[in-house]
């Protein structure tokens, strides 16, 4: 018998007990939820600069930052069960799924007494009333980015996207079904939250046609394709033109005439967060006027935050990419959630435009 | 045999139970509830019914997605074709050089490997995009070359004259292939150069010895020999092309979707997780049928052989 390949019985329990170790790493463990933590999912390049560290300073609560890419990352993330996360941002239909599907803790407005800086045109939405579940964050809208030197006059509307070939592949919409449909709609003439199976038929039908002539379905990178110059015009949300015409000044926004999507991210706590007291202060903190106004100035996107919004220059306030004026507001509609049959449509519809 | 398992059973089971439970609870056990979930079907927002109803595979057998099936066969094809041609050149250049230039060579193959796919996909986007290396590179060529004709008052002869027009590299179909080339090449390469390295050279010299030249002692000693090696490096590739969808989400345009596309949108935007599950089983119904194919090939092949040796 070569003794060598005997186990002995010390390196046998050795082996065995760190064996166990490994098995005790229980990943939710890494999520600490000690008194001074806070597990925050958020958007990517949706904070301020300095917002968390100064939070930090202000509560010595430390801020863990996780970042999804869209909507759908976030929903599917959470399906199952909260990973761990106190706080999330949601856009507007995405609320009301996580409300139906019981994915959502009640917000105690008692501990958010920074509400009040909230703009009265928010605080009772149609996919959340009277706020029980979410808090605005950010609003804005979707519309086209340009590049002014390449683009005959103003593109004030839909067509030179979805009708049009004097941009032949030099164009780019965005790649959420629901949103490049629903946009279709409005350019059809139709409602952006329609109900009717042949409406949708048609704006299939337009898009195959266009099909040619996009370039790219981009994902979130529309403002990179127009910095490159990889495309002229982008349909894009505002904020991520506007951060890009902040750099370059070739580059512009416009809502065309036939109206766009209104729509609205919202900070809520998922179901078993672990730090919920936290939670809500890192919620009231948000809200104050002088972290919103620093929060605007450096992603500059809208805010909901009247008290925060005074504090803004006039190039902010004024910023045809930011502010959608009185007109623009007046043809754009806010996207409900419309249900599953309705979404399978979409979906459905979807993948027949991207196959054809 | 000190080291065969019926005599060493407990030091193998050992080894073998921390491989065996990671193989059970994180491969079997989740392949076995995407499957159920395959049968099943999807009710409200985040329900799940486990019906065990046909319902989605009969809902995959709709024609939108057995085009889109074809058209990621057709890229796949297309790719570990590719690989295939340049492979076998490129693994006869390294395994017949000097060895110090082996393994320069063979560290330039592995060293992409062991860089993140999505900077490797990027890396491609800046080579490839409008003003991107290789479009820059040519302009300044053209521009030059139109600076030098003028010089040589050749200018009315309108060469160079027009601006330059940038090619069409990337949003495209080129560039989804030329990407999983990218990316897939080094898995034909390994499988094929570990087989002709081990190879015993004495057989080529016996093939020139009895007046064969190189084409011939490739297609009659060394292709049979590395022909394991290249169905090996053929399902390293093909089968990994056909479920892919970063590529063709970073490199395609408006007309590059996948089947994969399609099965990753099922689990994420269209929230139908049932029907995302029979999609990827199609998949892999696909990839047992191949082996099948493969493992009969093969009987047949060493019945035919047996036979012609006699």
């Amino acid at each position: 018998m070569n003794h060598k390949n005997k186990i002995s019985r010390r390196r046998f329990i050795t082996g065995s007990s760190a064996f166990a170790v490994g098995l005790t790493l229980n990943p939710f463990k890494l999520f600490a939820n000690s008194e001074n933590n806070l597990n925050f999912y958020n958007w990517d390049d949706y904070i301020g600069e300095n917002t968390l560290s100064d939070f930090a300073d202000q509560t010595g609560i430390r801020t863990k930052m996780d970042f999804f890419a869209d909507n759908d990352e976030l929903f599917s993330k959470l399906r199952e069960g909260n990973p761990g996360y106190d706080i999330i941002v949601p856009s507007d239909i995405y609320v009301e799924k996580m409300i139906k599907a019981g994915m959502l803790d009640k917000i105690d407005h008692e501990k958010i007494p920074n509400m009040t800086n909230i703009d009265r045109n928010f605080l009772n939405p149609v996919f959340d009333p009277s706020r029980a579940y979410s808090v605005p964050y950010m609003w804005g809208t979707v519309g086209i980015g340009y590049n002014i030197a390449r683009v005959k006059g103003k593109p004030n509307s839909w067509s030179s996207l979805y009708e049009s070939e004097k941009y032949s592949s030099n164009i780019s919409l965005l790649s959420e079904a629901t949103t490049v449909i629903g946009i279709g709609l409005k350019y059809l003439g139709y409602s952006l939250n329609s109900t009717n199976i042949k409406e949708y038929k048609e704006v299939e039908e337009l898009l195959i046609e266009q099909k040619k002539h996009i370039k790219v379905f981009a994902e979130d990178n529309g403002q990179d394709l127009l910095a490159s110059g990889e495309v002229v015009l982008a349909q894009e949300f505002n904020g991520d033109v506007a951060q890009l015409m902040l750099e370059d000044s070739n580059i512009s926004y416009i809502v065309p005439n036939e109206g766009s999507i209104i729509w609205e991210d919202c900070l809520c706590i998922p179901k078993d967060a672990p730090n919920k007291e936290n939670a809500h202060k890192f919620i009231d903190y948000l809200l104050g006027a002088k972290t919103g106004a620093d929060l605007a100035d450096y992603i500059q996107y809208a805010t909901p935050n009247k008290e925060a919004k005074d504090l803004m220059g006039l190039d902010y306030i004024k910023n045809p990419a930011i502010f959608p004026t009185d007109e623009i507001i007046k043809v754009c509609e806010n996207q409900i959630y419309l249900g599953e049959e309705i979404g399978q449509v979409i979906q459905d519809s979807w993948t027949r435009i991207l196959a054809s | 045999m000190a080291n065969s398992w019926s005599v060493k059973n407990k030091l193998f089971i050992f080894l073998l139970v921390p491989g065996l439970a990671w193989l059970l609870f994180f491969f079997i056990l989740p392949l076995i509830i995407i499957f159920s979930m395959s049968f099943g079907q999807k009710i409200d927002i985040i329900g799940v019914e486990y019906s065990w109803s046909l319902h989605n595979y009969i809902r995959a057998f709709d024609g939108i997605y057995f085009i889109t099936l074809f058209k990621s066969v057709i890229i796949s094809s297309i790719t570990t074709l590719l690989c295939l041609l340049v492979a076998v050149p490129v693994v006869l250049y390294i395994s017949f050089s000097s060895t110090r230039m082996k393994s320069i060579l063979l560290i330039s193959i592995m060293l992409p490997l062991w860089t993140n796919l999505l900077i490797r996909t990027y890396s491609l986007i800046a080579i490839l995009r409008t003003k991107g290396h290789i479009n820059s590179s040519l302009e300044f060529l053209w521009d030059s070359s139109n600076h030098l004709f003028n010089f040589l008052n050749l200018a009315n002869y309108n060469i160079f004259s027009n601006s330059f027009t940038p090619l069409n590299l990337i949003y495209n179909n080129f560039a989804i292939i030329l990407g999983l080339f990218y990316i897939y090449i080094p898995f034909m390469i390994i499988p094929i150069y570990l087989v002709l390295e081990r190879f015993d050279r004495n057989l080529l010299e016996a093939s020139y010895d009895l007046g064969a030249n190189h084409i011939h002692t490739f297609f009659k000693i060394i292709l049979p020999i590395i022909s394991p090696a290249i169905i090996s490096g053929i399902i390293l590739v093909f089968i990994p092309c056909l479920g892919t969808f970063i590529i063709p989400d970073l490199l395609g345009g408006a007309d590059s979707q996948m089947i994969g596309n399609i099965i990753e949108r099922q689990f994420k935007s269209a929230n139908d997780w049932p029907f995302g599950s029979s999609l990827s089983f199609l998949l892999i119904y696909m990839t047992i049928i191949i082996f099948a194919v493969r493992y009969i090939y093969t009987k047949l092949y060493s019945k035919l052989h047996i036979r012609m040796d006699i």
